[in-house]
């Protein structure tokens, strides 16, 4: 019976992830939200008035300007502009792009190598298993700004130090996840019958197991991308994340921090709450994809 | 004999989501002073929760929605929570199926004893200490006094059972419901279990009511017996008659499937179908589906017939030259 | 018991071992050593001496030995900037950090246990609801943003508590403190808060998802059965019961805050490691930042190594294990 239910899943399990957001009214806001957000960051350039990094545009007698300013050409800068004259919106959807793209990015490239190791270590036990394990559990041994910080300290900043430094503390996560998915799976009858039958070693892997793992997978990726956006804000707030050619959310927060205390609030308030809106609003998702597809899934 | 549990028309729903699940409907039954019942019925049939109901332990979305269950005479229904929890592990005590789970495993056998023994009534540390100790010897268990620092995951499935016992009789109930307790053991240490739980009811006088699925238990200890199936009592009556000339046709249905009681050579008679899904019986008898006599007639409600000393609900009882 | 306690101690050594390895590897290997440890402003005198004392000129494996033995003896290398040697910098500054992370996990647990208790004992209520989405809320604000609207909100605008530095200190029992004087109090809530949120929402799931986890087990309906208060069912049954995977993951979490008190103390200029550590990356004072690396992780390790110990000492299937 559990063999039938299992083929059956990949059909239902989209329909019942929307099903269950749909149910919850908060969820869908949530929902709805990280679309737009989405959205913006991908047609960003069209949506901003000026390119906030084409240093020809800017012109330092509008830096600090509060919100709701006019530029000498007439340009309105509703949310204020930061200590260069650049205009607040344009930059904090730029940082969007940023912030979206490393957070989506080193979460899908962790998710594909967590899967892969944790398939491996299930499907084949054993030695690999253990040595995989022992690694996941030193990995995970550690809390992950602390390990992004020992890497970074060491490597220096920059994008793809960056983006590394997010999937090696993320894909322990995944990995263990997976493992215990498909070590369920693995023991029932079915996945026997099917290696007596000599059907290949990979097609076992994506056709059997891996099926198992999407519902843990689709939760725990939805909250590693939020994971992975604070931690890189963070990192960048920090002086050790991206380089100032490439603001994220986070540098744009950074940057506004000595003017808060003059007053100047808009420069770290408005990219911090958009940052907070994007995290909260996948967390809230994610959240509600846990109690839909396994209530019991851990906390962590 | 005046009984001491009465039990009147209760009827205890779950309000699920997809609908309301009648667990128990319409139930009504007595226990008389010092008696033994068997309450037999296949799982989900509302025998647990039968048990549950009358300590008021039945968790939500479940809720007694209707009947009285009279106490001595005074319908506990009506009782206020800290009244009720004086008669709880005090006046009437509950024993539970799995003795792996039915004990906390951070906390010591003597804390939970005493703490039993301290939540109805002031009693010093002390006393309670000897209480517990003088409770784990009666029913069985050696060096008592160490064995109260233990923890459960030191003892075995059949001695917390018999910790289970212990923590029941520390204050002399009037009423013990023992819910499957033999169920989650070993076939021998089931038997001794039995064995001591007859007897230690006899010697206290307590009523005892044995909620279980195995037919030859009951039969083994009880002096009265009610089967439940669907939420009902569909038939009750003294254990020898019931259990010999069963008049329902899923009690005789019950008995041909049970490997004991059928005599060698013939051949086990398993009921056919099974049992339908608390959320979708059918109207009338729930058991018409898989009975061979039902008819038309059978599609409403049967009345309980009181014949001989002998309950039942059914258009079509088996007919005994006796009766 | 004993044999648990020295397996885990075992255990914590050969992961301190691997941990120093890599680091070492990131030193040595990956990056280059003469260039992170020699200040360059050295002579070529000064460079010859510290390549000597270090050993760089030998084999890998005998660097690794030489380090992992300097490391031994509390050598980790001297600051360019104070030129002081770096493992002094840090332990005087570990007290600031310690303090500050206590502070925010008492918070956290102050705070946290009861809200999750609420949560779990009344689950899909309007409270449980509220909650649950505050706790949401809590680990999605960016800890170094929260950290900055609480100093414009309180210092800024309101002006009510101080925004930056330790404040007096008092002494009390031979310890420096900033929890012994009113003015070392008011510089110490606002970080302790920021630190604390995060950890908070972690506490409140834990202590809901334990609760929740554990209400519908035979035992406590047993332990309803003989009629006992709901009170004792709850904070004596359930609440031990809870307290072993709680003490267990904020025990983790306690090492988690201290790598956290980095972007605290930053915010707050906190003058704790954490804050030596961003100063260090930035004055490139790469000796510093190895030595709060080695250090970090040996506390961690070792915070690890007490919550196992501390875990068996609540849990008696582990406390007794051996015994069986």
């Amino acid at each position: 019976m559990n063999a039938r239910v299992s083929s059956f899943r990949d059909d239902t399990l989209f329909g019942r992830l929307v099903m269950g957001i749909a149910e919850s009214p908060k969820a869908v806001i949530a929902a709805i939200v990280c679309i737009i957000l989405l959205f913006a960051a991908i047609v960003g350039p069209y949506l901003t008035p000026q390119d906030p990094f084409d240093l020809a545009v800017l012109d330092i007698l509008d830096s600090k300007l509060p919100p709701g300013s006019e530029s000498m050409d007439g340009l309105i800068y509703r949310l204020g502009t930061d200590g260069q004259g650049r205009d607040m919106f344009s930059a904090m959807i730029y940082g969007l792009r940023t912030s979206l793209g490393v957070g989506v990015f080193s979460g899908l490239v962790a998710l594909v190598v967590g899967t892969v190791l944790g398939l491996i270590a299930a499907y084949f036990g054993g030695r690999i298993d253990a040595l995989i394990m022992r690694i996941v559990d030193l990995m995970l041994g550690f809390p992950t700004i602390l390990v992004a910080l020992m890497l970074l300290a060491l490597l220096g900043q920059g994008l793809w130090k960056v983006i590394f430094a997010l999937i090696l503390v993320q894909w322990a996560t995944f990995a263990r996840a997976v493992r215990s998915a498909a070590l369920v799976e693995k023991n029932k009858d079915y996945v026997e019958a099917a290696v007596t039958l000599g059907i290949s070693t990979p097609r076992i892997l994506i056709g059997h197991l891996l099926p198992n793992c999407l519902p843990p997978l689709i939760v725990i990726g939805t909250l590693q991308v939020a994971h992975a956006i604070s931690a890189e804000a963070t990192l960048s707030f920090l002086g050790i994340g991206l380089p100032i050619t490439e603001p994220s959310l986070g540098l744009l927060i950074a940057n506004g921090y000595q003017l808060l205390m003059s007053g100047e609030y808009w420069i770290s308030v408005y990219p911090g709450l958009l940052l907070l809106v994007l995290v909260f609003s996948i967390n809230i998702v994610g959240d509600r994809l846990r109690e839909v597809l396994n209530p019991r899934l851990g906390e962590r | 004999m005046t009984p001491i549990l009465e039990v009147k028309n209760l009827s205890t729903h779950f309000m699920t989501r997809r609908g309301v699940l009648k667990a128990i409907d319409d139930v009504s039954f007595a226990v008389g002073q010092k008696e033994i019942v068997g309450l037999v019925g296949e799982s989900g049939s509302g025998k647990s929760i039968t048990g549950f109901s009358i300590l008021g332990l039945v968790d939500p979305p479940g809720r007694v929605v209707s009947g009285q269950i009279l106490f001595k005479g005074e319908d506990l229904l009506k009782l206020s929570p800290a009244a009720m929890r004086t008669i709880r592990g005090k006046r009437i005590a509950m024993i539970f199926q799995d003795p792996m789970m039915t004990l906390n495993p951070v906390l010591s056998i003597g804390t939970q004893m005493i703490e039993t023994v301290l939540a109805h009534g002031k009693v010093s540390r002390a006393e309670a200490w000897a209480r517990s100790r003088d409770a784990l010897g009666l029913v069985g268990i050696p060096s008592p006094e160490e064995r109260l620092d233990a923890y459960p995951h030191q003892f075995s499935g059949g001695m917390r059972q018999r910790v289970a016992i212990a923590i029941a009789l520390l204050h002399r109930p009037d009423l013990i419901i023992a819910d499957e307790p033999t169920t989650a053991l070993d076939v021998t240490i089931q038997s001794q279990i039995l064995f001591e739980i007859k007897r230690l009811a006899a010697e206290f006088g307590m009523a005892l009511i044995w909620i279980s699925h195995d037919l030859g238990v009951v039969a083994a200890l009880a002096d009265r017996i009610m089967v439940m199936y669907a939420g009902k009592i569909v038939e009750a009556g003294q254990v020898d008659g019931v259990l010999t000339e069963p008049r329902h046709p899923y009690t005789s249905g019950l008995l041909s499937a049970v490997p004991a009681a059928v005599p060698r050579g013939e051949p086990l008679r398993p009921i056919p179908g099974f049992a339908p899904s608390p959320l979708s019986r059918p109207s009338g008898c729930a058991f018409r589906d898989r009975c061979a006599r039902a008819t038309d007639v059978c599609a409403t409600e049967p009345m309980p017939e009181i014949a001989a000393g002998r309950e039942f609900r059914c258009f079509h009882p088996h007919l005994w030259s006796v009766a | 018991m004993t044999v648990f306690v020295i397996r885990r101690f075992l255990q914590s050594i050969a992961v301190l071992l691997v941990t120093a390895i890599i680091v070492f590897i990131g030193i040595y290997a990956i990056g280059d050593p003469i260039e992170m440890l020699i200040s360059p402003d050295a002579s070529p005198a000064e460079r010859a001496q510290v390549i000597t004392s270090l050993g760089l000129d030998k084999p890998l494996w005998q660097q690794f030995l030489t380090f992992a033995w300097n490391a031994l003896h509390g050598d980790l290398g001297r600051s360019f900037v104070f030129n002081r040697p770096s493992i002094s910098l840090i332990f005087e500054r570990l007290p600031a950090t310690l303090e500050l992370t206590l502070t925010g996990l008492v918070f956290a647990l102050v705070l946290g246990i009861p809200l999750g208790l609420l949560s779990g004992l009344k689950p899909n209520s309007a409270t449980d609801e509220a909650i649950m989405t505050g706790s949401i809320f809590g680990f999605s604000l960016p800890s170094f943003w929260q950290g900055m609207m609480l100093i414009m909100i309180f210092s800024v605008w309101l002006g009510w508590l101080p925004s930056t530095g330790r404040g007096q200190m008092g002494e009390f029992l031979g310890i420096r403190s900033s929890l012994f004087t009113l003015d070392g109090l008011a510089h110490l809530i606002l970080p302790a808060i920021n630190l604390s949120l995060f950890k908070l929402s972690l506490v409140i799931r834990l202590t809901r998802t334990g609760v929740r986890e554990t209400m519908p087990l035979d035992f406590v309906k047993f332990a309803r059965a003989k009629g006992l208060s709901e009170k004792r069912i709850v904070f004596v049954h359930v609440f031990k019961n809870i307290l072993v995977p709680l003490i267990t993951v904020v025990g983790l979490e306690l090492g988690s805050m201290l790598a956290f008190a980095v972007v605290t103390e930053t915010i707050f200029a906190w003058p704790g490691i954490g804050k030596l550590l961003i100063d260090s990356i930035m004055r490139l004072d790469r000796p510093v930042v190895v030595a709060y690396l080695l250090v970090i992780v040996s506390l961690f390790i070792f915070i690890n190594f007490v919550v196992d110990v501390l875990y068996s000492l609540v849990d008696p299937r582990v406390r007794l294990g051996d015994a069986q």
